[in-house]
């Protein structure tokens, strides 16, 4: 079995479980945000629920229009926290928390191992810890908040290996967006995308996470790296101990084994209106920008605020550009500051916003008018993803972001 | 389960952003309002267009996107009892059952834009009537079905008691 395939095994209490067939499993963790939670509290309050199954493995996170930007926003959040004091469940003010994909691996909340499920599709996050981690809508949560149990349909897998030699500034970003050009949005549809091989092997932790974060823009159920000695420093960090080792058998099946050469990749950069239209960041040739986006759930974390602020030292944002920088956590903001990137940030001329999930999904915090185009690391680049449906979007790592942020148009970091 | 209506067909890789905008909307869980903006940001006033009982029909991998189940309930909403496409992204098929959306998958390429189309979901089959052509089509495990009359699983769940796969 794949590690996928044994973690849902263990959970739904059988010795083995075979791709295309439904099983019912037990979860370690369910996630709702304040898009999302509302709806899954609506839900439980119509079937006549009365508790949850354990307030002590489910967790609200308001995120995605926090810190509240209008009453209805506010409402919303407003039936987060009464439900958070009525069942007791997990409730993360403003303040004390972030963005839900970085902020719950912080906390220690994502094992490997673990089988959690979250009403947020970039739930699939977790997987770069080891853990089978999915995401599903409000009514599947609800469902999972009383009972503790989801039924799944057990994905067969695709294994990514990665090989060769990492050109510079090409991180767990640009892997991604280029796995995803060369399968599609629909490439992995119900499928685990497992990702492995050496270049794996030495990626640190928050480019791991980049990749599964984004597993879900290929249409993955799952994305999942194998435990490793990165894994287990990460642990030590967020206080895990012991860890599950899971690994996939040898001899197990995979419906496809994709290898990728990364010698050849470039910096990529995907163009409007689907994050498989990535190509090297070379090949956009005076692609003029006016808002530059770094952070959310897919590249908000330390790693990414020092690769931007490499890049930003000492340079100003190009006239004509906003340049708008999100820590993804409160505990990153504050780490960030202490190493002196807020102030490379302010100093060339970005803007800091609190942790929010804000302008990726057009919220709010740098939303685009019609005709405008962005450059973001976030996850998504639709019509009309980051606001007026005359709005272009282009996806990119942090470094690629931060030297287009320089130069006014989309560049190579080492052309600025 | 037999479904009669005339068709608003879409290409592929729709996502919920698509069906309902992210951007606005997500402020108000008030469907009825939230359903005058399906599709709004590709077919302008769509809503308008739509008639009770009417399908929507795309290509592959329809409600890509985020876990939203706000996409498949503002379709279900506006009116449309069922899509039929190609293929569906896999949150987007969850939470359709889950609010008794219908889901089919068919080889779409043979229905277009004001077609009046009859699908048996029990049968698998979706007849033409405009074009006088048969298409086979999936048919969705037992216990789905079950969830779809129930008119989605909190209604299957009131019923029920409980919930076995």
């Amino acid at each position: 079995m794949t590690i996928t395939e044994k973690i849902i095994a263990r959970h739904s209490g059988k010795d083995s479980v075979v791709p295309g067939e439904f099983v019912e499993c037990s979860v370690d963790l369910v996630l709702a945000n304040d898009i999302t939670g509302p709806l899954a509290i609506e839900e439980f309050e119509k079937v006549g629920a009365k508790k949850v199954f354990n307030p002590e493995k489910i967790v609200l996170v308001p995120d995605h229009f926090t810190p509240c930007k209008d009453i209805q926003s506010a409402e919303l959040v407003k039936k987060l926290r009464e439900f958070s004091k009525k069942y007791g469940v997990r409730f993360y003010e403003i303040g004390k928390a972030g963005i839900e994909h970085a902020l719950l691996p912080e906390e220690g909340l994502t094992k490997s191992g673990d089988f959690i499920v979250g009403a947020d599709s970039h739930t699939c996050t977790y997987g770069a810890v080891g853990a089978f981690s999915t995401g599903m809508g409000s009514t599947d949560i609800a469902s999972a908040m009383i009972t503790g149990r989801v039924w799944i349909k057990v994905p067969s897998s695709i294994k990514f290996v990665y090989k060769g030699k990492k050109n510079k500034y090409v991180g767990g970003k640009d892997l991604i967006l280029y796995t995803i050009g060369k399968i599609g949005v629909d490439g992995a549809n119900y499928k685990s995308m497992e990702f492995t091989g050496e270049i794996i092997r030495n990626l640190p932790i928050d480019d791991r996470f980049t990749m599964c974060n984004m597993a879900i823009e290929a249409g993955a159920k799952n994305g999942i790296i194998e435990v490793d000695e990165i894994t287990l420093m990460y642990f030590e960090e967020t206080g895990i101990f012991p860890a599950d080792i899971i690994k996939s058998d040898e001899d197990t099946f995979y419906e496809d084994v994709i290898e990728i050469d990364v010698s050849d990749i470039m910096p990529q950069v995907s163009a409007p209106h689907l994050p498989s239209n990535s190509k090297n960041v070379d090949e956009y040739v005076d692609v003029r920008i006016d808002q530059v986006v770094i952070g959310s759930c897919t590249n908000g974390r330390i790693t990414d605020l020092r690769r931007a602020a490499s890049i930003l030292n000492g340079h100003t944002i190009h006239s004509e550009v906003r340049c708008i920088i999100i820590p993804a956590t409160q505990k990153i903001y504050q780490q960030a500051l202490k190493e002196g990137l807020i102030d490379v940030f302010l100093t060339a001329g970005c803007v800091i916003s609190p942790p929010t999930c804000g302008p990726c999904l057009g919220g709010h915090m740098g939303v685009l008018g019609e005709g405008e185009v962005a450059i973001a690391t976030t996850n998504r680049n639709f019509i009309g993803r980051m606001g007026h449906p005359k709005s272009y979007v282009y996806l990119s790592g942090p470094e690629v972001a931060a030297a287009s942020a320089i130069k006014g148009k989309i560049i190579h970091p080492d052309r600025i | 389960m037999t479904l009669k209506g005339n068709v608003h067909k879409f290409g592929d890789d729709i996502n919920t952003d698509y069906i309902i905008s992210g951007k606005y909307k997500f402020k108000t869980l008030d469907m009825n309002e939230l359903a005058t903006h399906l599709m709004e940001d590709i077919v302008p006033d769509f809503y308008k267009k739509v008639k009770e009982g009417d399908f929507i029909v795309a290509g592959k991998n329809f409600g890509c996107g985020s876990s939203r189940e706000q996409a498949p309930l503002v379709i279900k909403y506006a009116g449309i009892p069922a899509v039929i496409a190609k293929s569906f992204a896999r949150i987007f098929f969850r939470n359709g059952i889950n609010v008794g959306l219908v889901l089919i998958e068919a080889d779409t390429d043979g229905i277009d834009t004001g077609d009046e189309i009859e699908a048996d979901i029990e049968k698998g089959e979706i007849r033409n009537i405009t074009k006088g052509t048969f298409i086979k089509s999936s048919v969705l495990p037992g216990f789905m079905l079950k969830i779809i009359k129930s008119g989605g699983v909190v209604n299957y769940i009131k019923e029920n008691k409980e919930f076995k796969l």
